[in-house]
Parts: structure tokens; C-alpha cells; sequence
């Protein structure tokens, strides 16, 4: 007989071993990461660098560089557990699957999401962000790049049989982030006409409770299809 | 309940079902979108302000509806198949998606006509037009993540799962010109009793409605009829159907 071991360990075990593996391969860390500093210098190239049309299109396109570098490590979030047979492991073990889901997703944040919001000041700056809006980009970051993690893991648990599965992975996902997308550029625009952003910020923060409440288990009905 | 419901899990039952559904629904899409259509784009008054170019409410109004409609049965049909594990109601849903993507189509384009003139613009980024836009992604999505899989078995429960995650969209359609201070109006026939649209245009846009609805119910139950036999062509009922003609 195995011995049982709490939901805590299993949480801390799935996801120390995602962390752990992406530590190994760097590239998975800094890949989305230069992609998002490699989209973001495009748009003043593109546009222009005037400082006033740049300060007014910041928030959205930290926000879009963020959505797209998200879309990138989800095709591997349950890609490689699938291929190696650890996935159905983890379907067949005694413990409930939509935790390890929650595991793996906190793992994929930890990994794309967190940098990004760590990095975004430094993009404010670039982008020529207004000093008031920096809190709003920070926190609208913190707490909307776990709900893409959680969004995108519903897509990566439909798509995670195919053999082609980016593609319409983010042609899945992408339509779910808009409401993310409009909340959070809505609050760092508030923002930067100094008026409270509150209130985008707290729908933000309801969505990010339905959707960790609600996503592991799509995500965990959705691999099971997948796999059987 | 369960005892009459049940045994249209059976494909061959449901197939029947399809059959007996099929004329009612017909006679009922014919029937009335002729008589709304006439009554509303000849008989109906003018309006006011926007003369007779309102005229295209006969149409976009229903197929927003019916867009919405259409995906809220998909979404049911959805839950049905998950929870109860009944491959028909799969097969409704993969029925029902282009069906409801069509209309999606249709009310987007006549309300870019409509909104050519009225707004001068053919397209601007108010809430209700990017959502609705967002559920025609969404069909979509379903359609070709059911394309994708090889095993349509697997396809039709994934779609199935995304469908039911997409029903979050549905309310947010619903209530964007009431949370937003958007360019498109708020709606108009649900009030009866304050009755904020006049009768006389009010009773072709419900036939037509009700005509759209039929249109749908048509489609889908026609398409669900082949999904049916596609699925089943190896069974004896189905063999026997094609040999009889």
C-alpha cells in the first residue's frame, strides 16, 4: 500500500517539479520574456516615438505583449506530462486532479506571468508610462496574468491530444482574455487621469476568484477527455 | 421524466424525434418570417426619425437573438451530454454551432448596415458589438476544435467543454448596454408593459422572432438528422433507411 500523503505535499511536489524543470531549460523562462521585450519595442518603432501618443497607447500594448507571451508556454503546460505518460499518472493517482492542475497553472505563472509584472515597470518607463499609472499596470498585471494561466489551461487541457495544437489554441483562448484585456487597460487608463481604479480592479479580482474556483475543474474535465 | 425522456439516447429514436419535430418547425419558420417580413418591411409605419431604414430590425433583431438563443441550447445540449454522458446531445451540439454562427454573422453584418447609417460609422467598438463579435470567435472555436480531433468522440466532448466555458460571454451580451454607456441602444421589447416600441411594430418583430427561431430549429434538427446518420452508418437501422430510398 502507498503511503498517503496530504494535498499540500502533493500541490508543493507537481509544482516544484514544474518550476524546477523550466529552471533547467532556461529558454522556457526567457523566451516569452524576450518575446514580450521584442513586441513591446516594436510598437515606437512602428509608430512612432512620439512621447504623448506613446504614453496613451502604453497600457494597451503591455497588456497585448503580456496576453501574447502568456499564449506562448501554454501549448507546453500539459504537452510534455502527456507525452511522458505522467499525466494519466496523475489522472489514475487517489488524489484530486484539479488540484494538480492547480499546481501546474501556479507553476506556469510563476514562470511566464511573474516576471512580466516584475519586469513592467521598467516598460512603463520605456513606453513613457505616467508616473500614476505605474501602480495600476503593476497590480492590474498581478492579478490578471494568473487568470490568463487559468484561462489558457482550459484551452491547453482541449488541445493537449492534438498534434497541431497551437494554433488553435490561441484562436480558443484569445476570445476568453478580452474581458480581461478591457477591465485591465480600462483601469490603467483611469489611472492616468488620477481617478480611483478601483472598481476595474476589484471585477478583475471577482474574475480571478470565479476563475480559480471554476477553471481546475474545466481544465481537469478537459484533460480527462483528452487523455482517455 | 426519465422513463420518456431516455429513450431518445437511442440515435434511432432521436431520428424519429428529428422527423416528427422537422414539419412543425417548417411550417412555423415559413409561416411567420413571410408574414413578419411583409407586414414589417411593407405594412409597418415608418419611423420618425429614422424613416425606413429602421425597417432592418426585422431581421438584425431577431438573429442577434436567436445568436444568443442558439448558444444557450448549444450550452445546455452541452451539460446534457457531459453529465448524463448521452453521445446525441453531443451531436446536437456540433449541430447547433454553425447554425448559431450564421446568425451571429447575420445580425454583425445587418447591424454594421444599419449602424452605416444611424451612426455614420460601420463599425464601432461599443461593448454589445465586441461581445457579440467575441461569440462569433466562440462558435468558432467550438466548430474547429471539433474539426481538429480525428476521434470524433473525443471532438465532441472538448467541444462540449468549450462550450460550456464560453456561456460566461452570454451575459455579459446581455447586460453590456446596461453596464457600458454604449452607442447601441438598450433593448426595447422586453419592457411590455412600458411598452418603449409601438405595437404596430412591436407584432411583426415577435412573429419574426418566433420565425427565426423556427429557421434555426430547422437547420439544426436537419443537420442533427445527419450528424445521426453519419455516426451510426454502420447500424442496421440505418442501412435498412437507405435501402428503403
Amino acid at each position: 500500500m502507498h503511503t498517503q500523503h496530504s494535498y499540500w505535499q502533493l500541490f508543493k511536489a507537481v509544482y516544484t517539479k514544474d518550476v524546477t524543470l523550466a529552471f533547467r531549460q532556461r529558454a522556457e523562462i526567457f523566451n516569452p520574456l524576450l518575446f514580450f521585450v521584442i513586441v513591446i519595442t516594436l510598437f515606437p518603432l512602428a509608430i512612432g516615438p512620439e512621447p504623448a501618443l506613446l504614453s496613451r497607447m502604453a497600457p494597451g500594448i503591455i497588456w497585448v505583449a503580456a496576453l501574447l507571451s502568456t499564449m506562448l508556454g501554454l501549448d507546453k503546460l500539459f504537452k510534455e506530462d502527456y507525452l511522458d505518460g505522467s499525466l494519466e499518472q496523475l489522472i489514475a493517482s487517489p488524489y484530486p486532479l484539479s488540484l494538480s492542475v492547480v499546481a501546474k497553472v501556479a507553476a506556469h505563472w510563476t514562470i511566464s506571468g511573474l516576471p512580466m509584472v516584475l519586469l513592467s515597470p521598467l516598460f512603463a518607463l520605456l513606453m513613457n508610462l505616467e508616473q500614476q499609472a505605474l501602480g495600476a499596470t503593476v497590480l492590474t498585471l498581478l492579478v490578471g496574468t494568473p487568470l490568463l494561466s487559468l484561462i489558457g489551461g482550459i484551452g491547453a487541457g482541449l488541445t493537449v491530444g492534438l498534434q497541431k495544437g497551437g494554433l488553435l489554441l490561441s484562436l480558443l483562448v484569445l476570445p476568453l482574455y478580452i474581458p480581461v484585456l478591457i477591465f485591465a487597460t480600462s483601469a490603467i487608463d483611469t489611472s492616468m487621469m488620477s481617478l480611483a481604479y478601483g472598481g476595474q480592479l476589484a471585477i478583475l479580482g471577482a474574475m480571478l476568484a470565479i476563475g480559480l474556483v471554476s477553471a481546475p475543474f474545466a481544465i481537469s474535465s478537459a484533460l480527462r477527455v483528452s487523455v482517455s | 421524466m426519465w422513463k420518456w425522456l431516455h429513450p431518445y439516447a437511442k440515435a434511432e429514436r432521436a431520428y424519429q424525434l428529428c422527423n416528427t419535430l422537422l414539419p412543425y418547425f417548417a411550417v412555423i419558420s415559413i409561416v411567420c418570417i413571410l408574414v413578419g417580413w411583409v407586414w414589417g418591411l411593407a405594412f409597418a409605419p415608418a419611423d420618425y426619425q429614422q424613416k425606413d431604414s429602421y425597417r432592418i430590425i426585422f431581421i438584425h433583431v431577431p438573429s442577434a437573438i436567436l445568436s444568443m438563443g442558439a448558444y444557450s441550447s448549444m450550452a445546455i445540449a452541452a451539460i446534457v451530454a457531459l453529465v448524463w454522458q448521452i453521445r446525441n446531445a453531443e451531436l446536437a451540439v456540433i449541430s447547433i454551432a454553425p447554425v448559431g454562427a450564421a446568425m451571429t454573422a447575420i445580425a454583425l453584418i445587418t447591424g454594421a448596415a444599419w449602424g452605416k447609417p444611424m451612426w455614420g460609422a460601420w463599425w464601432v467598438w461599443d461593448a454589445r458589438l465586441t461581445s457579440e463579435l467575441i461569440l462569433l470567435f466562440l462558435y468558432f472555436g467550438v466548430i474547429s476544435l471539433y474539426h481538429a480531433f480525428e476521434d470524433k468522440k473525443v471532438a465532441g466532448r472538448a467541444a462540449c467543454i468549450l462550450a460550456i466555458v464560453g456561456v460566461i460571454n452570454l451575459p455579459i451580451i446581455h447586460f453590456s448596454v446596461e453596464w457600458w454607456n454604449t452607442l447601441h441602444q438598450g433593448s426595447t421589447i422586453t419592457k411590455f408593459d412600458t411598452s418603449a416600441i409601438d405595437p404596430t411594430m412591436l407584432w411583426p418583430l415577435l412573429i419574426n422572432i418566433l420565425g427565426f427561431a423556427g429557421f434555426v430549429g430547422v437547420i439544426a434538427l436537419m443537420r442533427l438528422k445527419n450528424e445521426l446518420l453519419r455516426c451510426e452508418q454502420h447500424r442496421p437501422w440505418v442501412r435498412e433507411l437507405i435501402s428503403r430510398g
